[in-house]
Protein backbone atom coordinates (compact mmCIF):
# COMPACT_ATOMS: atom_id res chain seq x y z
CA UNK A 1 0.00 0.00 0.00
CA UNK A 2 1.96 3.17 1.43
CA UNK A 3 1.58 5.94 3.61
CA UNK A 4 -1.93 6.18 5.12
CA UNK A 5 -1.45 8.90 7.52
CA UNK A 6 1.29 11.65 8.36
CA UNK A 7 0.90 14.02 11.44
CA UNK A 8 2.52 15.54 14.11
CA UNK A 9 2.25 15.68 18.00
CA UNK A 10 4.36 16.77 20.88
CA UNK A 11 6.09 15.09 23.30
CA UNK A 12 7.12 16.11 26.88
CA UNK A 13 7.54 14.16 29.90
CA UNK A 14 5.22 16.79 31.82
CA UNK A 15 2.28 16.16 29.77
CA UNK A 16 1.97 12.72 31.53
CA UNK A 17 4.32 13.10 34.31
CA UNK A 18 2.89 16.20 35.62
CA UNK A 19 -0.64 16.05 34.57
CA UNK A 20 -1.14 16.36 38.43
CA UNK A 21 0.05 19.44 38.75
CA UNK A 22 -1.94 21.14 36.05
CA UNK A 23 -4.02 24.01 36.41
CA UNK A 24 -5.63 24.66 33.50
CA UNK A 25 -7.63 21.10 33.82
CA UNK A 26 -10.17 22.02 30.69
CA UNK A 27 -7.41 22.57 28.08
CA UNK A 28 -5.24 19.61 29.37
CA UNK A 29 -8.38 17.34 28.88
CA UNK A 30 -8.96 19.25 25.36
CA UNK A 31 -5.67 18.66 24.33
CA UNK A 32 -5.93 14.82 25.71
CA UNK A 33 -9.22 14.70 23.05
CA UNK A 34 -6.96 15.72 20.97
CA UNK A 35 -4.02 13.05 21.25
CA UNK A 36 -7.40 10.61 21.11
CA UNK A 37 -8.80 11.66 18.51
CA UNK A 38 -5.59 10.87 16.62
CA UNK A 39 -5.23 7.77 17.51
CA UNK A 40 -8.97 7.09 16.20
CA UNK A 41 -7.57 8.90 12.96
CA UNK A 42 -4.54 6.71 12.83
CA UNK A 43 -6.81 3.69 13.48
CA UNK A 44 -9.71 4.35 10.70
CA UNK A 45 -6.53 4.21 8.10
CA UNK A 46 -5.88 0.46 9.15
CA UNK A 47 -2.27 1.16 9.71
CA UNK A 48 -0.05 -1.87 10.00
CA UNK A 49 2.27 0.07 11.95
CA UNK A 50 3.12 3.54 13.10
CA UNK A 51 6.97 5.49 12.19
CA UNK A 52 7.13 7.68 15.00
CA UNK A 53 10.45 10.27 14.02
CA UNK A 54 11.43 11.07 17.08
CA UNK A 55 14.09 13.94 18.97
CA UNK A 56 15.13 11.70 21.37
CA UNK A 57 17.19 12.89 24.28
CA UNK A 58 20.45 10.94 24.69
CA UNK A 59 19.00 7.97 25.92
CA UNK A 60 20.19 5.73 22.85
CA UNK A 61 22.43 8.21 21.08
CA UNK A 62 25.18 10.30 22.29
CA UNK A 63 28.34 12.33 21.14
CA UNK A 64 30.72 9.16 20.99
CA UNK A 65 28.97 8.47 17.73
CA UNK A 66 26.05 10.65 16.83
CA UNK A 67 24.08 9.91 13.67
CA UNK A 68 22.16 12.45 12.06
CA UNK A 69 19.65 10.02 11.04
CA UNK A 70 18.52 6.39 12.38
CA UNK A 71 15.72 3.93 11.87
CA UNK A 72 14.94 1.09 14.50
CA UNK A 73 14.92 -2.39 12.86
CA UNK A 74 14.68 -4.35 15.86
CA UNK A 75 12.03 -6.76 16.77
CA UNK A 76 11.06 -5.05 20.14
CA UNK A 77 11.72 -2.23 21.88
CA UNK A 78 11.33 -1.19 25.56
CA UNK A 79 11.13 2.08 27.61
CA UNK A 80 10.56 4.47 29.32
CA UNK A 81 14.27 4.70 30.41
CA UNK A 82 12.80 7.10 32.90
CA UNK A 83 11.61 5.86 36.12
CA UNK A 84 7.98 4.91 35.51
CA UNK A 85 6.82 6.76 38.67
CA UNK A 86 8.49 10.23 37.44
CA UNK A 87 7.01 9.82 33.71
CA UNK A 88 3.90 8.29 35.35
CA UNK A 89 4.24 5.77 32.47
CA UNK A 90 4.83 1.77 33.88
CA UNK A 91 8.24 0.30 32.03
CA UNK A 92 6.87 -1.72 28.64
CA UNK A 93 7.98 -3.59 25.87
CA UNK A 94 6.64 -2.23 22.44
CA UNK A 95 6.70 -4.41 19.27
CA UNK A 96 8.91 -3.20 16.49
CA UNK A 97 8.58 -4.28 12.54
CA UNK A 98 12.04 -5.68 11.67
CA UNK A 99 11.36 -7.13 8.18
CA UNK A 100 9.28 -4.13 7.29
CA UNK A 101 11.67 -1.39 9.05
CA UNK A 102 14.45 -3.26 7.12
CA UNK A 103 12.79 -2.60 3.64
CA UNK A 104 12.25 0.90 4.22
CA UNK A 105 15.69 1.68 5.27
CA UNK A 106 16.99 -0.05 2.25
CA UNK A 107 15.13 2.22 0.64
CA UNK A 108 15.69 5.46 2.07
CA UNK A 109 19.54 4.78 1.66
CA UNK A 110 19.12 5.53 -1.76
CA UNK A 111 19.04 8.43 -0.93
CA UNK A 112 20.17 9.60 2.44
CA UNK A 113 22.49 8.00 4.36
CA UNK A 114 20.73 6.68 7.07
CA UNK A 115 22.13 4.50 10.31
CA UNK A 116 20.15 1.99 11.68
CA UNK A 117 19.45 0.01 15.07
CA UNK A 118 18.55 -2.95 16.35
CA UNK A 119 18.76 -1.86 19.90
CA UNK A 120 16.47 1.08 21.31
CA UNK A 121 15.34 2.23 24.61
CA UNK A 122 12.60 4.49 24.06
CA UNK A 123 12.84 7.74 26.30
CA UNK A 124 9.79 10.07 26.71
CA UNK A 125 10.16 11.57 22.99
CA UNK A 126 8.51 8.33 21.91
CA UNK A 127 6.82 6.80 25.09
CA UNK A 128 4.30 9.89 25.75
CA UNK A 129 3.12 9.68 22.29
CA UNK A 130 2.95 5.92 21.88
CA UNK A 131 0.87 6.15 25.47
CA UNK A 132 -1.74 7.84 23.52
CA UNK A 133 -0.89 6.77 20.18
CA UNK A 134 -1.02 3.21 20.64
CA UNK A 135 -2.07 2.47 24.42
CA UNK A 136 -1.94 -1.03 24.18
CA UNK A 137 1.04 -1.13 23.24
CA UNK A 138 0.28 -3.47 20.05
CA UNK A 139 0.63 -1.81 16.80
CA UNK A 140 4.53 -2.10 15.60
CA UNK A 141 6.50 0.53 15.55
CA UNK A 142 9.59 1.36 13.47
CA UNK A 143 11.64 4.10 15.45
CA UNK A 144 12.91 7.31 13.59
CA UNK A 145 15.31 9.47 15.07
CA UNK A 146 16.88 12.88 13.76
CA UNK A 147 19.46 14.16 15.90
CA UNK A 148 18.16 17.81 17.49
CA UNK A 149 20.21 17.19 20.74
CA UNK A 150 24.02 17.48 19.86
CA UNK A 151 25.08 20.17 17.89
CA UNK A 152 26.48 19.71 14.84
CA UNK A 153 22.84 19.15 14.31
CA UNK A 154 20.81 17.83 10.93
CA UNK A 155 20.08 20.72 8.36
CA UNK A 156 16.45 21.30 7.67
CA UNK A 157 17.16 20.87 4.20
CA UNK A 158 18.37 17.15 5.39
CA UNK A 159 15.49 16.89 7.52
CA UNK A 160 13.37 17.44 4.98
CA UNK A 161 15.23 15.25 2.04
CA UNK A 162 14.82 12.25 5.11
CA UNK A 163 11.04 12.93 5.13
CA UNK A 164 11.19 12.65 1.52
CA UNK A 165 13.00 9.72 1.25
CA UNK A 166 10.80 7.94 3.87
CA UNK A 167 7.42 8.92 1.75
CA UNK A 168 9.21 7.43 -1.20
CA UNK A 169 10.12 4.15 1.04
CA UNK A 170 6.93 3.09 2.52
CA UNK A 171 5.36 3.93 -1.17
CA UNK A 172 7.37 1.28 -1.78
CA UNK A 173 5.98 -1.14 0.21
CA UNK A 174 2.43 -3.25 0.49
CA UNK A 175 1.82 -2.60 3.82
CA UNK A 176 -0.13 0.28 5.01
CA UNK A 177 1.74 2.52 7.16
CA UNK A 178 1.20 5.81 9.53
CA UNK A 179 3.97 8.04 10.52
CA UNK A 180 4.02 11.19 13.28
CA UNK A 181 6.67 13.62 13.42
CA UNK A 182 6.95 14.23 17.04
CA UNK A 183 8.83 17.37 18.88
CA UNK A 184 8.28 20.32 20.65
CA UNK A 185 7.89 24.34 18.75
CA UNK A 186 9.14 26.94 21.37
CA UNK A 187 10.34 25.71 24.63
CA UNK A 188 13.10 26.03 26.83
CA UNK A 189 12.97 22.14 28.28
CA UNK A 190 14.81 21.14 31.42
CA UNK A 191 16.17 24.52 31.69
CA UNK A 192 15.57 27.25 34.33
CA UNK A 193 13.54 28.51 31.76
CA UNK A 194 11.48 25.89 31.60
CA UNK A 195 7.52 26.91 30.68
CA UNK A 196 8.89 29.65 28.54
CA UNK A 197 6.76 29.35 25.21
CA UNK A 198 7.07 31.84 22.51
CA UNK A 199 3.62 31.78 20.64
CA UNK A 200 4.12 34.27 18.23
CA UNK A 201 6.77 32.17 17.36
CA UNK A 202 4.84 29.08 17.52
CA UNK A 203 2.23 30.22 15.24
CA UNK A 204 4.45 31.85 12.74
CA UNK A 205 5.89 28.27 12.29
CA UNK A 206 2.76 26.43 12.52
CA UNK A 207 1.28 28.47 9.56
CA UNK A 208 4.31 27.67 7.38
CA UNK A 209 4.25 24.40 8.39
CA UNK A 210 0.22 24.00 7.39
CA UNK A 211 0.64 25.78 4.19
CA UNK A 212 3.61 23.58 3.23
CA UNK A 213 5.42 26.60 2.61
CA UNK A 214 8.61 24.61 2.28
CA UNK A 215 10.97 27.58 1.47
CA UNK A 216 10.04 29.49 4.72
CA UNK A 217 10.59 26.54 6.78
CA UNK A 218 13.52 25.90 5.78
CA UNK A 219 15.05 29.48 6.10
CA UNK A 220 15.22 29.25 9.92
CA UNK A 221 18.93 29.47 10.97
CA UNK A 222 19.81 27.28 14.13
CA UNK A 223 20.84 30.50 15.52
CA UNK A 224 17.28 32.21 14.88
CA UNK A 225 15.56 29.20 16.00
CA UNK A 226 17.97 29.43 19.39
CA UNK A 227 17.12 32.80 20.18
CA UNK A 228 13.33 32.49 19.69
CA UNK A 229 12.38 28.94 20.24
CA UNK A 230 15.38 27.65 22.65
CA UNK A 231 17.39 24.84 22.58
CA UNK A 232 13.65 23.02 22.06
CA UNK A 233 12.87 24.61 19.03
CA UNK A 234 15.57 22.18 17.05
CA UNK A 235 13.29 19.45 17.42
CA UNK A 236 11.17 20.90 14.79
CA UNK A 237 13.13 18.91 12.15
CA UNK A 238 10.83 16.27 12.92
CA UNK A 239 8.03 18.01 12.28
CA UNK A 240 9.63 19.00 8.86
CA UNK A 241 10.29 15.85 8.08
CA UNK A 242 6.80 14.45 8.79
CA UNK A 243 5.32 17.22 6.31
CA UNK A 244 8.21 16.33 3.77
CA UNK A 245 6.66 12.73 4.01
CA UNK A 246 3.24 14.09 3.56
CA UNK A 247 3.73 16.51 0.45
CA UNK A 248 0.07 18.23 1.36
CA UNK A 249 -1.19 20.77 3.61
CA UNK A 250 -1.71 20.63 7.26
CA UNK A 251 -4.68 20.49 9.34
CA UNK A 252 -3.72 22.05 12.90
CA UNK A 253 -6.32 20.02 14.83
CA UNK A 254 -4.90 21.66 18.17
CA UNK A 255 -1.83 24.09 19.56
CA UNK A 256 -2.17 26.31 22.87
CA UNK A 257 0.32 27.49 25.10
CA UNK A 258 -1.48 27.31 27.98
CA UNK A 259 -0.36 24.76 29.45
CA UNK A 260 3.33 25.42 30.67
CA UNK A 261 3.26 23.04 33.39
CA UNK A 262 3.63 20.72 30.23
CA UNK A 263 6.96 23.00 29.13
CA UNK A 264 5.81 23.01 25.50
CA UNK A 265 3.12 24.21 23.18
CA UNK A 266 0.94 21.43 22.76
CA UNK A 267 0.43 20.13 19.39
CA UNK A 268 -1.95 18.08 17.17
CA UNK A 269 -2.27 18.20 13.47
CA UNK A 270 -2.67 15.91 10.34
CA UNK A 271 -1.40 16.15 6.58
CA UNK A 272 -3.23 15.70 3.23
CA UNK A 273 -0.90 12.71 1.39
CA UNK A 274 -0.41 14.39 -1.92
CA UNK A 275 -0.58 11.66 -4.54
CA UNK B 1 36.43 17.85 26.26
CA UNK B 2 36.07 17.71 29.94
CA UNK B 3 32.63 18.62 29.51
CA UNK B 4 31.71 15.56 27.03
CA UNK B 5 33.18 13.30 29.76
CA UNK B 6 30.78 14.72 32.31
CA UNK B 7 27.57 14.44 30.18
CA UNK B 8 28.53 10.76 29.24
CA UNK B 9 29.07 9.80 32.80
CA UNK B 10 25.62 10.66 33.23
CA UNK B 11 24.22 9.65 29.93
CA UNK B 12 25.46 5.98 30.95
CA UNK B 13 24.04 6.65 34.44
CA UNK B 14 20.35 7.56 33.16
CA UNK B 15 19.90 4.24 30.86
CA UNK B 16 22.03 1.79 32.46
CA UNK B 17 20.31 0.08 35.68
CA UNK B 18 23.06 -1.46 36.55
CA UNK B 19 25.14 1.61 36.38
CA UNK B 20 23.24 3.16 38.66
CA UNK B 21 23.45 0.48 41.23
CA UNK B 22 27.36 0.37 40.95
CA UNK B 23 26.86 4.52 41.60
CA UNK B 24 24.90 4.08 44.89
CA UNK B 25 27.80 1.80 45.94
CA UNK B 26 30.67 3.33 45.12
CA UNK B 27 30.79 6.14 42.73
CA UNK B 28 34.23 6.63 42.84
CA UNK B 29 34.83 3.55 41.33
CA UNK B 30 32.90 4.37 38.59
CA UNK B 31 34.47 7.33 37.60
CA UNK B 32 36.97 4.77 35.68
CA UNK B 33 37.27 5.53 32.17
CA UNK B 34 35.61 9.32 32.67
CA UNK B 35 38.09 11.77 32.21
CA UNK B 36 36.65 14.26 35.00
CA UNK B 37 38.15 17.32 36.48
CA UNK B 38 38.18 18.15 39.99
CA UNK B 39 35.38 20.04 40.36
CA UNK B 40 33.21 17.87 37.94
CA UNK B 41 33.83 14.98 40.30
CA UNK B 42 32.32 16.81 43.18
CA UNK B 43 29.21 17.99 41.43
CA UNK B 44 28.85 14.53 40.70
CA UNK B 45 29.75 13.33 44.26
CA UNK B 46 27.56 15.58 46.02
CA UNK B 47 24.66 15.90 43.44
CA UNK B 48 25.11 19.22 42.94
CA UNK B 49 22.65 20.03 40.31
CA UNK B 50 22.95 23.54 39.90
CA UNK B 51 27.03 23.39 39.37
CA UNK B 52 25.76 20.78 36.72
CA UNK B 53 24.00 23.07 35.05
CA UNK B 54 26.54 25.58 34.91
CA UNK B 55 29.02 23.05 34.41
CA UNK B 56 27.19 22.71 31.04
CA UNK B 57 25.14 19.32 31.31
CA UNK B 58 22.28 19.50 29.09
CA UNK B 59 19.20 19.40 30.97
CA UNK B 60 17.75 16.73 28.84
CA UNK B 61 20.60 14.64 30.41
CA UNK B 62 20.64 16.47 33.95
CA UNK B 63 16.57 15.97 34.80
CA UNK B 64 17.07 12.64 34.36
CA UNK B 65 20.08 12.54 36.71
CA UNK B 66 17.85 14.79 39.21
CA UNK B 67 14.83 11.93 38.64
CA UNK B 68 17.08 9.38 39.67
CA UNK B 69 18.80 11.84 43.03
CA UNK B 70 14.58 11.73 43.70
CA UNK B 71 14.68 15.39 43.52
CA UNK B 72 11.04 16.73 42.56
CA UNK B 73 10.60 18.89 39.63
CA UNK B 74 10.29 22.40 41.05
CA UNK B 75 13.15 21.67 42.83
CA UNK B 76 15.35 20.74 40.29
CA UNK B 77 14.51 23.94 38.20
CA UNK B 78 15.42 26.01 41.29
CA UNK B 79 18.72 23.85 42.14
CA UNK B 80 19.61 25.16 38.55
CA UNK B 81 18.42 28.79 39.52
CA UNK B 82 20.42 28.79 42.52
CA UNK B 83 23.56 27.30 40.48
CA UNK B 84 23.36 30.12 38.33
CA UNK B 85 23.35 32.77 41.62
CA UNK B 86 26.19 31.05 43.05
CA UNK B 87 28.42 30.02 40.19
CA UNK B 88 27.59 32.27 37.32
CA UNK B 89 26.59 31.86 34.10
CA UNK B 90 26.80 28.56 32.09
CA UNK B 91 30.27 28.13 30.79
CA UNK B 92 30.01 25.76 28.33
CA UNK B 93 27.64 23.43 26.23
CA UNK B 94 24.73 24.38 24.56
CA UNK B 95 23.28 26.75 27.34
CA UNK B 96 26.10 29.30 26.95
CA UNK B 97 23.35 31.57 25.19
CA UNK B 98 20.18 31.02 27.06
CA UNK B 99 18.77 33.53 29.49
CA UNK B 100 19.16 33.13 33.12
CA UNK B 101 16.04 31.51 33.95
CA UNK B 102 13.56 34.93 34.30
CA UNK B 103 11.35 33.64 32.19
CA UNK B 104 9.33 30.75 34.80
CA UNK B 105 7.02 32.54 36.43
CA UNK B 106 3.60 31.23 35.08
CA UNK B 107 4.84 27.62 35.86
CA UNK B 108 6.20 28.76 39.62
CA UNK B 109 2.67 28.95 40.21
CA UNK B 110 2.11 25.46 40.32
CA UNK B 111 3.91 25.49 43.06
Amino acid sequence: MSLVYSGVVSHAPGITGRADLCKNIEKRDEFYAKLNQQRLDIEATGAEALIVIAAEHFANFFMDNMPAFCIGIGDKYSGPIEDPEWLKIEKTDVPGAPDLARRLTKEVMQTVDTAYAEEWKFDHGIIVPLHFLTPRYDLPIIPVNINCQGPPLTPLHRAWAFGEALRRACDSVPEKIALVGTGGISHWPATPDSGKINEAWDREFLDRLMRQDKQALLSYTDEETYRDAGQGGFEIRTYLAAAAAAGGKGNLQFYTPDLPIFAVGCTVASFDLAA
Amino acid sequence: MSLYYLQKFLYQLNRDELFQQKCREDIEACFEGFDLNGEEADALRNGDIGLLYVLGVNGQILMHYAAFLGIEWFDYLELMRQGIVKHGPVRAGVYTMTGGGDAFAEEDTHK
